[in-house]
């Protein structure tokens, strides 16, 4: 075309112009893409890290956090530390790991009041409503109060005892005849401070601390529990109740504790499974693995 | 070789060097404000260059930073906007790239490497335009925006320096290193004078700073070319000190640092600090355009 034609010195020079701008343009863009790539991984917080009390969404979080590290330097208990960028946390951001130091969960919370950006919400005065995390007895197999033994340490530990953990017995189907206290936690009390997770005695521990968003299931939107709706409305909502009839093989009648034994009169006085709050629930023989 | 001989001649070793050693002080004294308190207990300063926090109660916020954060659509405390104003305010007023050569300290790590380039007398190198750090600074916004975090500062090497020398490098000494080597051998001023968008951001400021070095006395230029040697961004000198198109002698050009290196190597003690409003023209000692560019490196 007019490629041998000699170009006017102006043309050339806006020719240059172009292709220098298109050559950085790829340049800067290929670092930028690189980066974004890097930033979308660095979104997602390693399960074993937990953001201070008070810290936004991690994606907000991300966006307000300037590093600076005053929420570090005034926690009195030394716990936080910025992330550097060999660690698998957005770099120089805050965090925790519980079974190291967890959160003494100070009342004043100085930690909030230091961040100069809101990435701890300043609208967080009551320590006790922190999302920090949530705790989970993963390991239920090595968990002693599983096994039937009474360590009971993250229940003691805990700064919410009897709200974010309880103890709730059970039966326990080894000797047929104690009891297990199995720590429960509650979502909606559990501040995620990390006690629990640091006071478990195990070599490792069998109840820890997640990020909320790994540790909590959500139910189906459309969910209704039926027991709920009933209290709700105060009553049956499809059809009137009806007393649950037994049928029982002739000649026998079922007594609770018992099972099935024989003699005349069914209708036990209370309906199985339930229990007088605070006594030993009671379990049906046939689901004890017995033999009928 | 021979750069800043004649000065040292002129004005003594010290005489030539003031600027240098004072900006040295700055840059290692607002280091050991930071360091006080982790190191010694001595709580002056509280933070890092992201946001600091002197003697509970002057808020200091890298603007910045700052801007990225609201790009990701978080609106911060009132404490971050008070701290980057008076950041804002103090850089308009001494000039936006001192930041650059009296407090970044990623300057003391490219200047040893230009100082080592030097003594072992490494030429060439990589071109890299001065304009990338513009579209690297574009790249750092966008960044922000898309992403919704402040992605930049995991690749950010002036933070991950300064907070690593306070709160803890881990692997950011890699960086550090990776810095210096590319510095040393693949393009001189390469970080500072071309890639490094916080350098970038605070030039932007500099076009509106009233402390500005200017070429007072540019009749007694003796084209030893010393101060193109020195200056990190010689490119800005050239303008004042020729009188370029009836430029007047102070240096307006954004990006000049206001470092001094200039002031320090000149033997005939051409530059001074001034203000942006000293320019008028005074008589030109030399029509423009003598310059050969390859003075300019
Ligand atoms: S609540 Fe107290 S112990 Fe917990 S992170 Fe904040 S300052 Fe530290
Ligand atoms: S104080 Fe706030 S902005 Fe600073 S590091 Fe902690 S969370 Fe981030
Ligand atoms: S993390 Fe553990 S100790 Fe802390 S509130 Fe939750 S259950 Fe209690
Ligand atoms: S250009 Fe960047 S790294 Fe260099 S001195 Fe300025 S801010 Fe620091």
């Amino acid at each position: 075309m007019e490629a041998d034609k000699p170009r006017k010195p102006a043309a050339q020079a806006r020719r240059q112009f172009l292709l220098d701008s298109a050559r950085m343009a790829c340049g800067v863009g290929l670092l930028g893409i690189g980066i974004g790539l890097y930033a979308k991984q660095a979104k997602a917080l390693p399960p074993l890290a937990l953001r201070p009390p008070g810290a936004l969404k991690e994606k907000d979080f991300l966006g307000a956090c300037v590093r600076c590290g005053l929420c570090v330097r005034d926690c009195p208990y030394d716990i936080l530390s910025l992330a550097t960028p060999d660690e698998p946390i957005s770099t120089g951001t805050p965090y925790f790991v519980a079974r190291q130091l967890p959160c003494e969960m100070c009342e004043d919370i100085p930690c909030v009041k230091a961040c100069p950006t809101g990435a701890l919400d300043h609208q967080l005065t009551d320590i006790g409503k922190a999302k920090m995390g949530l705790a989970v007895l993963v390991d239920q197999e090595n968990c002693l109060n599983f096994l039937g033994l009474r360590c009971d340490i993250c229940y003691r530990i805990c700064p919410l005892i009897d709200k974010a953990i309880t103890l709730e017995q059970q039966l326990n189907a080894r000797t047929g005849k104690h009891a297990l206290f199995i720590p429960v936690v509650h979502s909606d009390q559990c501040t995620g401070c990390g006690k629990c997770e640091k006071g478990c005695p195990l070599p490792v521990a069998a109840i820890k601390v997640y990020p909320t968003e790994l540790a909590k299931g959500e139910p189906g939107k459309h969910y209704r529990l039926g027991w709920v709706e009933k209290d709700k409305a105060g009553g049956s909502l499809v059809a009137p109740d009806v007393q649950h009839q037994y049928n029982l093989p002739e000649g026998m009648r079922y007594e609770s504790g018992k099972g099935l034994v024989p003699g005349g009169e069914a209708a036990p006085a209370v309906p199985p499974g339930s229990a007088a709050p605070g006594t030993q629930p009671v379990v049906p023989r046939a689901l004890q693995g017995g033999k009928l | 070789m021979s750069t800043g001989v004649e000065a040292v001649a002129a004005k003594g070793w010290l005489g030539a060097h003031k600027w240098l050693l004072l900006r040295r002080a700055s840059q290692l004294g607002i280091l050991a404000l930071f360091l006080l308190g982790p190191l010694a207990g001595v709580w002056i300063v509280k933070g890092n260059l992201t946001f600091s926090y002197t003697l509970n109660f002057l808020p200091l916020t890298d603007p910045y930073i700052l801007l990225q954060s609201l790009l990701t659509r978080h609106l911060p405390e009132t404490k971050a906007f008070v701290g980057a104003a008076i950041v804002l305010a103090f850089y308009l007023l001494v000039g936006g790239r001192v930041f650059c050569s009296w407090v970044c300290p990623v300057n003391m790590v490219t200047d040893a490497a230009g100082w080592l380039r030097e003594r072992l007398g490494i030429k060439g190198g990589a071109h890299i335009s001065r304009r990338t750090r513009y579209w690297i600074l574009a790249m750092t916004l966008v960044l922000a925006l898309a992403t919704g975090t402040i992605a930049w500062e995991l690749a950010n090497p002036v933070s991950m320096f300064h907070r690593g020398l306070i709160f803890g490098m881990g692997a950011g000494w890699a960086v550090i290193l990776a810095l210096f080597l590319f510095e040393l051998f693949v393009s001189n001023d390469g970080w500072c004078g071309r890639l490094c968008p916080v350098g970038a951001f605070y030039s932007l400021l500099g076009k509106f700073s009233f402390v500005r070095v200017t070429a007072a006395k540019r009749a007694a230029c003796n084209d030893c070319m010393d101060c193109f040697v020195v200056c990190p961004e010689p490119q800005v000198i050239r303008p004042a000190l020729k009188g370029v198109d009836g430029a007047g002698p102070v240096i307006l050009a954004a990006n000049c640092t206001n470092c001094g290196r200039c002031i320090d190597v000149c033997s005939k003690e051409v530059f001074a600090f001034g203000t942006r409003f000293g320019n008028k023209v005074a008589k030109v000692s030399q029509p423009a355009g003598e310059m050969t560019p390859a003075a300019c490196k």
